[in-house]
């Protein structure tokens, strides 16, 4: 067996002496000392990639602010996370993103952080008009247009919806990589998506932008489960919110074992009105680490016997889930 | 297992196809199907001959060596080669890198055990692990893939012919009497049948009666046709099921019961011996109610008392019976997030291996036993008339027979990537003069069906591939061989000879 190993180092924080395990990261020692710091790119299950640098604090000695999500501790290291510079940053990659990408889906901690700092997205303008080739200029890097100075430009495209279990809004992406990391080595091992395209045209695309069906992609929805902000979303999610009928509120999470193979992941069933309307896998649990395949997560249809969600009206859908309770 | 790759492991993989997990692999052996006791035996001799047994553990923890080093003997890795296929120096390599590892693992799944000599295949995995000493240490081992949320379970719980909950056998006076205090009524101290001897029994007359529980054997057994026979020569026939298969179609009485995993509570059983808590999140349809209720009721019917425990009251009377789970309380369960049996009491942490006993000096317990085993080709045999060789496995977004993954809009059906179809290698195509989408007729000794080809280049020439999942459209079990292991009672799905015949529009 592996010798475990339990040695701390002590660091400044917030100028209070703290021990932290050695191999530690910054953000590990910010949340022992329950300093909320925002993150967005940051998974507890993937390796951070220092994508969006909302997270980032100051460390004496270092020129630049540092990632907390990635740097490990030293010991005598001296770090404030609160300082003005730091404060700054973090509201201009927010505010940054809230003026270019909707970010309406993302979590209710996004928009506390976003409340924290004061960001004001409206102050670059109102949204310049969607452009119409963000595709084609993925795969002409620098071809992008000069911006007019007074309308925010934005990431606005149309969704895409080529299948019956995913669809990809783009418009509310912030190209942080997770969906990349899940899809590739640190889960599904598919490498189905990638980013492309350069600078402010750089999005996330299947290899040359083919239909999910037709790319290397096996449904396993691992990207949907890492992605902060909604751009690609569970089919079954997406129509129920078109409809004005997705209630969070009203849904009861119940954890159970898939039912397929016999590697035992488990499973979050959400259930509204008697129905799953997604199906989610704790981060925190040793078989997955929160991933899962397309039985796990979208083989369920067979325990609801129901009018096809995709070709019915969605009240007689959920009306028929309520009856058959 | 990728993540082992990522982390530095060497993967080989043996398999007829070039499949997925073979495109990861450092090395793939692609063998003739059917021949992996010649494979295994090669590999033992070259790993004697060139002094790389582990003689310590040989000495220490096995019995049955020299008998065994005589009987791999002639498995020379020319002779092998000529039997499986796989180049020696191959073999060669194979033995080499597994004998030399620190800690290597033996993984498989259906391939090994669909076949009439099941057993002998994981005897023949055995006699490598022991070989090497490559078992009971952390990192090292046998490890047998399940392909079902709970077959494991349903062996721990004792739904085994010869076996009570807790692998405790049925012929042990001390044991069986353990289970006749606690029940109150005597337990047959004979094995009953397993599946395959059960449609033996229809067939002899032995057997008028059957209650099904959530199985769909109309389709899922090999040589389907004579299944469907059998099933229909049973007088009676009680279907427990949350759908309607093609099994309860047949049967005379259908049970509506509750889906198990997300419609009742109780528990699960990984492929690591992991119990772990399965929860009610909808309520179910209409009558349907849980396997535990119908059973209660229909015990009930029978003059037998139980009252209707909850899960958790059924599984503290199982806790009392299985030493193996006694430490496995609900609470605990749901503190650990499972645990892995033994777990014989509530301090115990569970076992992340088994077979530690083994690195004891002197060893605890029995030694363990090689065992010798011979290569035996497939039941089926290729001839003339029946040249190409079937074998039949899973795709990716689906399950079994069908029933539960039929009604889910998987996009890798719709295009084509998994679904009803024969995959046909490039070199078989040329010669049979099939393109992509072509209707072939497939026939084998029992049986025949239509299908759309796609050439797949996965595949050896003389291999054919077809999934069990989609027997409304391509029934594959009409084709398969009902010849079973008779340790195991599996039966050969992996091996049938047929014929292909383009079917002209």
């Amino acid at each position: 067996m592996t010798e475990v190993t339990n040695r701390t180092v002590t660091i400044r924080l917030d100028g209070t002496d703290v021990e932290v395990p050695e191999g530690a990261t910054l953000l590990d020692a910010c949340r022992s000392e329950r300093i909320d710091t925002p993150t967005l790119c940051y998974s507890d299950v993937l390796h951070p990639v220092n994508a969006c640098r909302v997270c980032v604090v100051e460390v004496e000695g270092s020129r630049p602010l540092v990632p907390a999500c990635s740097r490990t501790v030293e010991a005598g290291m001296v770090v404030q996370t609160d300082t003005e510079r730091v404060r700054h940053s973090r509201k201009m990659v927010l505010e940054f993103l809230g003026s270019s990408v909707d970010m309406s889906y993302a979590s209710a901690d996004v928009h506390g952080w976003m409340d924290r700092y004061q960001v004001d997205s409206g102050r670059y303008g109102p949204p310049r008009a969607p452009a119409g080739d963000r595709d084609e200029r993925k795969a002409h890097a620098g071809h992008h247009g000069q911006v007019d100075g007074f309308t925010a430009e934005t990431v606005a495209q149309p969704e895409k919806v080529d299948n019956a279990l995913y669809m990809r809004d783009y418009s509310r992406c912030i190209t942080c990589y997770k969906c990349v990391e899940a899809c590739g080595e640190d889960a599904q091992n598919t490498f189905a998506l990638t980013v492309a395209g350069r600078g402010f045209d750089a999005g996330i695309s299947t290899e040359y932008d083919f239909a999910l069906g037709d790319s290397a992609c096996v449904f396993c929805g691992n990207c949907i489960s890492v992605c902060p902000t909604g751009a690609i979303m569970f089919r079954s999610e997406h129509e129920l919110r078109e409809a004005g009928l997705w209630e969070p509120d009203e849904q009861h999470v119940t954890r159970t074992v898939c039912s397929f193979c016999g590697v035992g992941c488990n499973l979050d069933l959400h259930v509204q009105d008697n129905r799953i309307v997604k199906v989610t896998s704790p981060q925190d649990h040793d078989v997955t680490r929160g991933h899962l395949c397309i039985k796990g997560r979208f083989g369920y249809d067979y325990v609801q016997q129901l009018p096809d969600p995709l070709t019915s009206p969605i009240d007689e859908v959920l009306a028929a889930a309520r009856e058959s309770g | 297992m990728l993540k082992g790759v990522h982390n530095g492991a060497t993967l080989y993989c043996v398999d007829p196809r070039r499949s997925e997990s073979a495109e990861w692999a450092d090395v793939w052996l692609g063998i003739d199907v059917g021949s992996d006791i010649a494979l295994a035996n090669a590999v033992a001799r070259e790993i004697i001959h060139a002094g790389l047994a582990n003689q310590e553990f040989i000495r220490r923890a096995t019995a049955g060596f020299d008998e065994y080093a005589a009987a791999v003997e002639p498995y020379t890795l020319d002779r092998s080669a000529d039997i499986t296929g796989v180049p020696a120096e191959a073999i060669r390599d194979l033995a080499h890198a597994y004998a030399r590892a620190d800690r290597a693992q033996l993984c498989w799944t259906l391939g090994i055990t669909e076949h009439h000599n099941a057993s002998d295949n994981v005897f023949a995995l055995i006699n490598l692990a022991l070989l090497c000493g490559h078992v009971g240490r952390y990192g090292s081992g046998l490890v047998p893939i399940r392909g079902q949320n709970n077959v494991q379970g349903g062996g721990d719980m004792g739904a085994l012919p010869n076996k009570l909950p807790g692998f405790q056998d049925v012929a042990d006076d001390e044991l069986r009497g353990k289970f006749e205090a606690e029940w109150g009524v005597a337990v047959p101290s004979t094995p009953g049948r397993h599946l395959t001897r059960m449609f033996e029994g229809i067939e002899e007359g032995a057997i008028h009666a059957l209650y099904v529980i959530g199985e769909n054997p109309a389709q899922a057994e090999a040589d389907a046709g004579r299944a469907r026979r059998l099933l229909d020569a049973v007088d009676f026939v009680v279907v427990q099921d949350i759908l309607l298969t093609r099994t309860a179609e047949m049967a005379d009485v259908v049970l509506p019961a509750a889906a198990d995993w997300c419609e009742a509570e109780g528990t699960v059983t990984s492929s690591e011996r992991r119990v772990q808590r399965v929860r009610k999140a909808l309520d179910p349809p209409g009558e349907a109610r849980t396997d535990r209720e119908i059973i209660a009721a229909l015990a009930a019917e029978l003059g037998h008392s139980w009252g209707n425990p909850t899960a958790e009251e059924v599984w503290d009377e199982l806790r009392r019976l299985s030493p193996m789970h006694a430490g496995m309380s609900y609470r605990r369960l749901e503190e650990h997030g499972g645990l892995q049996w033994p777990c014989y009491d509530e301090e115990h942490p569970g076992e992340l291996f088994l077979h530690a006993r083994l690195w004891d000096d002197p060893v605890t317990g029995p030694r363990a036993p090689f065992t010798v085993v011979e290569d035996e080709p497939p039941v089926d045999e290729l001839t003339d008339e029946y040249p190409i060789r079937l074998t039949t496995g899973r795709h990716l977004d689906s399950y079994n027979t069908g029933v539960q993954t039929d009604g889910y809009r998987s996009p890798l059906r719709h295009v084509g990537r998994s679904g009803a179809m024969i995959d046909v290698s490039p070199e078989d195509a040329l010669r049979l003069e099939l393109a992509d989408g072509d209707r072939v007729t497939v026939t084998s000794r029992r049986g025949s069906l239509d299908a759309d080809v796609r050439i797949h280049d996965g595949l050896r020439p003389g291999l054919v591939f077809m999934a069990l999942h989609y027997p409304d459209e391509t029934d594959v079990n009409l084709l398969t061989i009902e010849a079973w292991d008779p340790k195991s009672g599996t039966a050969e799905f992996k091996a049938t000879a047929v014929r292909i015949t383009k079917l002209v529009a």
